[in-house]
């Protein structure tokens, strides 16, 4: 083999093995590292995990909202006007956060069968509805526009 | 009447564009003089009617004139004067059009500045920015047209700005942004001009250079003022959240990165032309990628727009037609940018080429990580997130490889560097690197910390390898300030930048591992330790605003007994929309930052709050000033200007945009 060949060869196999180690790191790393969203129907339904990490996406109900006062704790419960998911939650709720409004919560269900968001997510602007949050409402068979304004049991 | 006006000089500026995007380029084909000439004269005439239409909106915000259905749905009576005409870009529509509008100043600064250019390229250039600002403006005038009216019965009053954009942040950092995305637009044109003129030269690199360099500068900026005003607005105490709106600026920006790296190549070697070509239509695509994402709502963001379907298909149009077309010319032309490749496997070549694969690699995984999602959706149905956890563990293993590379780089020599002249230069920067990241943190903090240590010491490796490469430079000069002043602006450019990296670099390591935070529920008059800072919270008060109502918490801060602050953070109710908004306290300093977020109020004039303590956080802005400072000053190179006179026609101007000028 001439020299240049041996040397363009010695490029070409450090860009392989450099891309081929960057691509199964990022595959690896994307793997580990997947959010899956449930509905609360779902999660009702003990279609979860306790400990694994995800995403629920509901509108907080009415009326259910109780904060501690000598604490940040706080818990509502979040329902797709099917199902409940009561959550559990320590710290600073957003804004936007609000009875009646859609909202997202990252975290995990725990041993008890309690859900504790370590996320709380409500979007900047009331009337634009998350993706998540529409998901939800309409596999539950709950039109985003023209939703219950008393939550059927 | 007058908002017809607006549409009217939005279609006359359609208009001129589709003329720009034609007859020039066909011209410039068919070596018509006169038909290449009317590029110069259409640019102005788009810039100078899309430059009224954005003029009429804001004088539609400015009086209130809510028939307009984007100024009843982004403003309100009482909201102040200067966010009333910033909200010209508070929506998709008006935000569409100062997109637009600033590609149309790039354009005009490409035909004030670019004299040293040949008549042919020009037009070519202008006539592929026509195209693009054609479509812009189709695409604003067929879905999204801000000047549509509420007919019969407009509101009394609009339903007002939403009120986190109500803020130093929203005045700047939109319009810089924009600047920046806009101005790879620029880059593109001339890549493609060139793939159209089959004349792809060392000459088409340093025609594209300042360009890059000053569009990469902006956009640097632009990202920057974005990640500030998120830190100081949005009250969860982070600067960046690897948003999926986030993500494509850095996208562009690494693309952007990556290609002035390639351009330097290929203007000072005749080297990586196809590859120099591929990175400008990818720095495009990353722009346009961004305004996709915003604006057709399939990924879930705090910056999402309220959106319509139809937007995102007609985007993705452009992105087609646009990036597949240069794509198509790129692979039809690939047979004649034939590069030259001499150079030895220990080269500034290699180190470039190691900066390019790496910064391409890095844009491509955070590609990956932010469009995943949506493909998993579209194969599964399910719907995912990724979150940053993904793209830390990708991203800050690549910085760090980049940032060892950064050192030896700038050392090496063009064609061949000996191994062993690197070891002998760099050999003592490299211990005196470890040794500063080793002692400085131990001495500041009293205990050895990794974070610490690595983010000092690659900081120090980088400013200390600039160092020893100046003193290089000056080594034969007679006096040290000679020297100095005998190093080519553009060097000190790089040098200026590579610094900012530097900077940068530190102030993300110690902020990320230094940071801390507490929630606390605080009484009147209870305190709370956090770090070597006790913060007592004093009570409450009622306040008044223009538009909203709130209350305001006096917390005072203390240090080993010292008063140091009184931070006065708000929870506000705006009036016209109802919605709440916390304003945070901040106590910004050069090594740290305090601040506080109010949460709600409890039983007996009790506050939950979030207090935190940021070290080093203004050095990650402050890197990136540094870099936007070294970008334009490597723009503004002599070199850009005396080589166009040898090489082509006299010049009157710098041929380096002047940014200001394309606002």
């Amino acid at each position: 083999m001439k020299p240049h060949r041996k040397e363009r060869l010695g490029i070409i196999v450090f860009i392989t093995i450099g891309l081929s180690l960057a691509i199964g790191l990022t595959l690896f790393a994307l793997s580990q590292n997947i959010d899956l969203f449930y509905t609360p129907t779902q999660v009702a339904q003990g279609e979860v995990s306790p400990g694994q990490r995800i995403r629920i996406g509901g509108m907080v109900r009415d009326g259910s909202f109780q904060s501690a006062n000598d604490s940040l704790r706080v818990q509502f419960a979040t329902t797709d006007y099917v199902n409940d998911v009561m959550i559990h939650y320590e710290g600073i709720l957003p804004d936007l956060f609000r009875e009646g409004q859609g909202i997202v919560v990252e975290g995990s269900v725990d041993n008890l069968g309690v859900f504790q968001a370590s996320r709380v997510l409500a979007k900047h602007d009331e009337n634009y509805m998350s993706q998540e949050v529409k998901a939800a409402l309409d596999a539950a068979g709950v039109s985003a526009e023209n939703r219950p304004l008393s939550p059927q049991p | 009447m007058i908002p017809e006006l607006g549409q009217f000089s939005l279609i006359l500026a359609f208009c001129l564009s589709i003329v720009l995007g034609t007859l020039p380029i066909i011209g410039a084909h068919q070596n018509n003089l006169l038909w290449m000439s009317l590029s110069r004269p259409l640019t102005a005439g788009v810039f100078v009617f899309l430059g009224i239409s954005i003029l009429i909106l804001a004088y539609a915000f400015a009086t209130d004139d809510f028939s307009v259905q984007f100024v009843a749905q982004h403003s309100n009576s009482t909201l102040p004067f200067r966010y009333k005409l910033t909200a010209v870009w508070g929506g998709h529509e008006g935000s569409f059009l100062l997109w637009t509008f600033m590609l149309a100043g790039w354009m005009l600064a490409v035909a004030i500045f670019s004299k040293s250019v040949p008549t042919d390229f020009l037009a070519r250039v202008l006539g592929v920015l026509g195209i693009l600002c054609g479509l812009y403006i189709l695409f604003m005038l067929a879905t999204s047209n801000p000047f549509d009216r509420i007919v019969p019965l407009p509101p009394a009053d609009g339903s007002d700005l939403n009120s986190a954009l109500q803020d130093f942040g929203f005045i700047v950092h939109p319009p810089t942004l924009y600047m920046g995305y806009v101005g790879f637009s620029v880059v593109f044109a001339f890549a493609v001009a060139a793939l159209l003129s089959g004349k792809l030269d060392a000459a088409w690199a340093r025609w594209s250079r300042p360009w890059a360099n000053v569009a990469w500068a902006i956009l640097t900026i632009g990202i920057a003022l974005g990640s500030w005003w998120a830190y100081y607005e949005l009250g969860w105490g982070g600067w960046w959240a690897w948003d999926p709106v986030e993500n494509p600026p850095l996208i562009t920006w690494l693309f952007g990165t990556a290609l002035i790296h390639s351009l330097a190549m290929t203007e000072k070697r005749g080297m990586f032309k196809n590859w120099s070509v591929l990175l400008a239509i990818l720095a495009f695509s990353g722009s346009l990628l961004g305004t996709f994402i915003t604006r057709s709502g399939l990924l879930t963001s705090v910056h999402a727009f309220a959106t319509d379907p139809s937007r995102g298909f007609f985007i993705l149009g452009i992105l087609g037609f646009t990036v597949g077309g240069a794509l198509l010319l790129f692979a039809m032309r690939a047979s004649l940018m034939k590069s030259e490749f001499g150079f030895d496997l220990v080269s500034r070549e290699i180190f470039l080429l190691v900066n390019n694969v790496i910064l391409v690699v890095a844009a491509a995984s955070i590609f990956l990580g932010t469009l995943f999602p949506m493909v998993y959706q579209a194969i599964s149905g399910d719907l995912i997130s990724i979150g940053p956890p993904y793209f830390n563990a990708i991203f800050v293993p690549l910085m760090i490889i980049l940032v060892l590379f950064l050192g030896i780089g700038p050392m090496s020599r063009w064609k061949r560097t000996s191994v062993t002249y690197l070891i002998q230069q760099l050999s003592k920067v490299a211990i005196a690197g470890i040794l500063i990241g080793v002692l400085l943190p131990l001495i500041i903090l009293l205990r050895f910390s990794l974070a610490a240590t690595l983010a000092v010491a690659f900081g120090a490796w980088i400013v200390l390898s600039i160092v020893k490469d100046i003193s290089n430079k000056i080594a034969n000069k007679e006096t040290k300030w000679q020297g100095l002043r005998s190093l080519s602006v553009s060097y000190c450019g790089m040098q200026v930048a590579h610094f900012g990296v530097a900077v940068m670099f530190v102030g993300i390591g110690l902020t990320s591992y230094f940071s801390s935070e507490k929630s606390v529920l605080l009484q009147p008059g209870q305190s709370v330790e956090l770090e070597t800072y006790s913060f007592t919270f004093n009570g409450s008060a009622p306040v008044t605003g223009p538009n909203y109502i709130g209350d305001e918490a006096q917390i005072t801060v203390r240090k080993n007994g010292e008063d140091i602050q009184v931070l006065h953070p708000q929870r506000r109710v705006y009036l016209a929309s109802g919605t709440p908004s916390t304003e945070m306290a901040i106590d910004a300093g050069f090594l740290r930052d305090l601040f506080v977020t109010l949460g709600e109020e409890k039983e007996a004039g009790a506050w939950s709050m979030t207090i935190y303590v940021k070290p080093f956080v203004r050095w990650v802005w402050l890197g990136a000033i540094f870099m936007a400072f070294g970008g334009m000053l490597a723009a503004g190179d002599k070199r850009y200007r005396r080589l166009g006179q040898r090489r082509t026609t006299p010049l009157k101007e710098p041929a380096a945009g002047k940014p200001q000028l394309a606002s």
